[in-house]
């Protein structure tokens, strides 16, 4: 629509003109496509949950809650839990959280604040977005074939000399939790890594000058001044790359050991909920179908429920401390 | 534009300072890189007072300010030759770690930059920074007042500094800036992101501060400089080499470089002939 309330000025000379027909119609157009494209992805979203919920509804009434509580996984009696599943999941993305979100942050911090020159920052930076380009699969295999055996005498000789520390009590034989969070957290470094960079980039520098202004040391500036500054971007990095390493399927299925059991130790064989669905499924029969979808319905709600968690807390750090930008 | 100054410069008058000189600026030569920045200047920061710098954009009166906490440090490319004294010790000598230098001598800049943190953790940052032991209430209080802010802010010491004023973001700096009592008090222009009614009450409370604190204060602000500042340096840009080099043309009494300058390009200066 074009507007002629000013077509009554004499404007010979004047080149200002209301923009024209068609750049309405592309504005208002283009709005339409933004907003069907999201209402796309919400309708998504919707359908997954409908549609795993339904498959999973006939499992939700044969085993109630008690699925969820119960540690077998009998295909023969028909016993269906997936306790050891679901504390596998939690347990093996913690570990790997506190491994590759740790080192991830600390890589940020080497990258940005000037320990590097540019160039020598920025193609680091690249090599370790790499690391996010291997397939999860060869992942697998290099565990297999490389970490494990690289593990097992160092895990076999923490288990001789403090077996009594719980994360030690069992020896190392083969595919465990330590080597599958040990490989999760490899995999979840690079985007720990590389959302924290961006964020430490987003630090305006007059607050870093505001630091060293104050007479701060290169530590005091980034343990006081710029991670707490970047905080939320750096929240966001790890609910991201802790989202990541509960989903991830392939590298875990290899490396997991597939074992119904519940255990602190780092060496005992274990289970996540999508190895199990990973490796269930091929030759699964009706009535563990029906089983597998209530695991994969599990799955989905612990992930929105920790990235709803994780969009809390950081919103709460934001509004604390952020001034509206 | 620039004239070209009819008089020789180097070594221009240096100012013949009356009272003690808390820090003495000896620049023999500033670069970024290859490009020289700073020719042969001195000035002179005399305590408890306010000595502003003033000049064409390009003249390098901010890189001499910032030459005197060594903040110039943290640009890579930055070299400085000559020497900065305070009270007596070259700041620039091999063995000064500069992070000593900052403590003692505290920064205002020209932009607003409060922490992401709480008001009062702002103003606290300083002290704990120091290792303060006493009680830090009183003294973030004391600063608070200091800076002309506390009365707007004591209700709300735990929100975020991010959430005030522009101008009282600045009171709270400067608040951050005196906590610990630094002997000295550099400010890089720092009215030019304020309104005018913030910018008067900063400059109110640099002349409560001068009584306490020694400043220098870069501003581009003319008349700034003959409200608050007792000396005034003046610096100009040599554009002759194909390059721009700041140098300090002229620096006096406030009073004599604003009415009865003695280099011609001062006078033009301060006439409003250039900018």
């Amino acid at each position: 629509m074009a507007s002629h309330y000013f077509d009554h000025i004499d404007r010979s000379g004047s080149v200002s003109s209301p923009p024209s027909a068609i750049d309405n119609i592309l504005d208002r157009g283009f709005r339409g496509i933004a907003w069907l494209s999201a209402g796309f992805i919400l309708a998504l979203v919707v359908y997954i949950v409908i549609e795993i919920g339904g498959k999973a509804l006939p499992a939700f009434a044969t085993y109630g809650f008690s699925f969820l509580t119960s540690n077998t996984w009998n295909v023969q009696t028909g016993q269906f839990g997936i306790l050891p599943e679901i504390w596998g999941t939690l347990y093996s993305s913690l570990l790997a959280l506190i491994l590759g979100g740790g080192f991830g942050v600390a890589i940020a911090i080497f990258l940005t604040q000037d320990f590097l020159q540019g160039h020598l920052a920025a193609a680091f930076r690249t090599i370790i977005e790499l690391l996010a380009a291997i397939p999860s699969v060869v992942y697998g295999l290099w565990g297999i074939y490389v970490l494990i055996p690289l593990l097992r005498p160092v895990a076999n000789w923490l288990h001789d000399e403090f077996g009594f520390i719980p994360f030690f009590s069992t020896p190392m034989s083969g595919p465990g939790l330590g080597p599958a969070a040990l490989v999760l957290a490899i995999m979840i470094l690079p985007t720990v890594a590389s959302i924290s960079v961006d964020a430490l980039h987003q630090v305006p520098y007059k607050v870093k000058e505001a630091a060293y202004g104050m007479g701060t040391t290169r530590w005091e500036a980034i343990l006081k001044v710029m991670l707490p500054t970047a905080g939320s971007g750096i929240l966001a990095a790890l609910v991201l790359g802790f989202g990541r390493a509960l989903g991830e399927t392939m590298a875990l299925a290899m490396l997991i050991g597939n074992s119904n059991q519940i255990s602190l130790s780092l060496f005992s064989p274990a289970n996540t909920l999508a190895a199990l669905l990973a490796s269930s499924f091929p030759e699964a029969g009706p009535v563990e179908v029906r089983a597998l979808m209530y695991a994969a319905l599990v799955l989905l709600a612990i992930t929105l429920i920790v990235n709803a968690i994780g969009l809390a807390v950081m919103k709460f750090a934001t509004r604390k401390f952020e001034a509206e930008r | 534009m620039n004239a070209t100054p009819k008089t020789t410069v180097a070594g221009a008058v240096p100012a013949a300072p009356a009272g003690a000189v808390v820090m003495n600026c000896q620049i023999d030569k500033v670069f970024y890189g290859d490009f020289l920045a700073v020719r042969a200047s001195t000035v002179p920061i005399e305590k408890n007072k306010i000595t502003g710098f003033i000049g064409p954009s390009g003249c390098g009166k901010s890189t001499v300010l910032r030459s005197l906490n060594r903040m110039n440090d943290l640009i890579p490319i930055f070299r400085f030759e000559g020497k900065v004294t305070y009270h007596g010790q070259d700041i620039y000598d091999k063995k000064v770690d500069p992070v000593v230098v900052r403590r003692y001598i505290g920064m205002v800049f020209q932009q607003p930059n409060p922490f992401a943190m709480s008001i009062y953790d702002n103003v606290a940052f300083g002290l704990r920074l120091n290792g303060f032991k006493g009680d830090l209430d009183e003294r973030v209080e004391k600063a608070l007042k200091g800076a002309a802010c506390w009365n707007e802010v004591k209700d709300k010491l735990k929100n975020s500094g991010l959430s005030l004023s522009g101008g009282q973001q600045q009171r709270l700096c400067i608040a951050r800036a005196i906590a610990t009592e630094p002997d000295v008090l550099l400010m890089d222009e720092p009215c030019s992101a304020l309104d005018p009614i913030a910018t008067r009450r900063v400059e109110e409370l640099m002349l409560e501060l001068k009584e306490k604190y020694t400043i220098a204060l870069v501003t581009h602000n003319m008349q700034q400089a003959t409200r608050v500042a007792d000396t005034t340096a003046f610096f100009g840009v040599d554009i002759s080499q194909g390059s721009r080099t700041g140098y300090l043309v002229e620096m006096g009494p406030t009073r004599q470089i604003f009415e009865d300058p003695q280099q011609q390009l001062t006078g033009e200066y301060v006439r409003g002939e250039f900018s």
